[in-house]
């Protein structure tokens, strides 16, 4: 296998296992989160303004780490800079 | 595939480009500013209104309660940049529905720059509510020895804003570009629908987010940067 190949597999994979771990644990916090904010707004119904936008932008603090991967993902299929190193090395060869 | 607008170039001479960024940040500008005023041109406050006035008038007092329940107990003097901030995104997003149309928060230098607005508006909210001296003071709160991870919460939230923008708007584009390569005529409409929600999503809790680090900077009575006060408890 050349240096090509073994990029684009590595690159492939560490994609792949990127998403799937950076959607698993954001998934379980924010079930979590939202299990807990639905507890509190049928125990506190009043509160309902409050708990929504607290658990508004508390999910989007969790969200923001599943994104963060997923920027690194997509970043490894469609802008990879090693990729992108090796092609202009060989094409300017 | 392109990752964002920035690559979709209109019209170059030399260095200076027009990309699709720029373009529809232009337009967006265009549409929010000549709508708010032709419509704010003829208003009236009798008891028929027109509804693009009620429309404003909804926007303009939904934004005013939800700054003030933060903790910003005068939110006239914070609507103008958090009310820009939302409605810039909100539209933005919201117009992905025009085919042709590709969200300018789909670019990372669009969001950088919001981002970094955040950033300047900050310390300047700040040190406007308790002078310099206090402001800084904020910096160094439960003890001297936060200083530099408070600096680092500045750099690191800021960050935090702008890629989680991008990354929610370039994947709605992603998403549905990829689905149409394999399923091309339900689901796209759908994830359309779904882009629709986490725009306007996004677009509140970008503004809120702002509105929340403007309360800790801006806040006198209680030190502490905190932002998980009930809007109850910051009424003194």
């Amino acid at each position: 296998m050349d240096s090509m190949t073994i990029i684009a597999m590595v690159s492939i994979i560490t994609a792949g296992v990127t998403t799937a771990f950076g959607t698993m644990a954001p998934a379980f916090g924010e079930g979590k989160a939202v299990s807990t904010a639905l507890t509190a707004l049928a125990q506190q119904p009043d509160a309902s303004p409050t708990i929504t936008r607290t658990l508004f932008v508390g999910l989007a603090m969790i969200e923001s780490t599943a994104i963060y991967c997923f920027v690194v993902s997509m970043i490894l299929i469609f802008a990879n800079p090693f990729w992108n190193y090796f092609i202009a090395q060989i094409s300017g060869q | 595939m392109q990752l964002s607008p920035d690559e979709l170039i209109y019209w170059q001479y030399g260095f200076v480009k027009l990309n699709a960024t720029i373009v529809f940040t232009w337009a967006l500008m265009l549409i929010l500013a000549v709508g708010s005023r032709v419509i704010t041109r003829r208003l009236s406050t009798e008891h028929t209104r027109s509804r693009w006035q009620n429309l404003l008038e909804i926007v303009v007092t939904g934004i005013t309660k939800q700054v003030e329940e933060v903790g910003l107990s005068q939110p006239k003097k914070y609507l103008g940049f958090l009310g820009t901030l939302f409605l810039f995104i909100a539209t933005a997003s919201l117009f992905t529905i025009v085919p042709g149309y590709q969200p300018p928060t789909g670019s990372l230098s669009t969001t950088t720059a919001l981002a970094l607005c955040v950033l300047v508006a900050v310390p300047l909210f700040g040190i406007q509510e308790q002078g310099v001296g206090g402001y800084l003071q904020s910096y160094i709160q439960p003890t001297f020895i936060m200083l530099p991870f408070n600096l680092i919460s500045e750099v690191s939230r800021t960050l935090a804003l702008a890629v989680r923008l991008f990354g929610n708007m370039m994947s709605g584009a992603m998403i549905i570009g990829i689905l149409l390569t394999i399923t091309p005529f339900v689901f796209p409409i759908v994830m359309t629908l779904l882009g629709l929600l986490t725009g306007l999503v996004q677009a509140y809790i970008f503004s809120i987010l702002a509105a929340v680090y403007i309360a800790a900077a801006t806040h006198v009575h209680q030190p502490s940067t905190s932002t998980d006060n009930k809007p109850g408890n910051r009424e003194h």
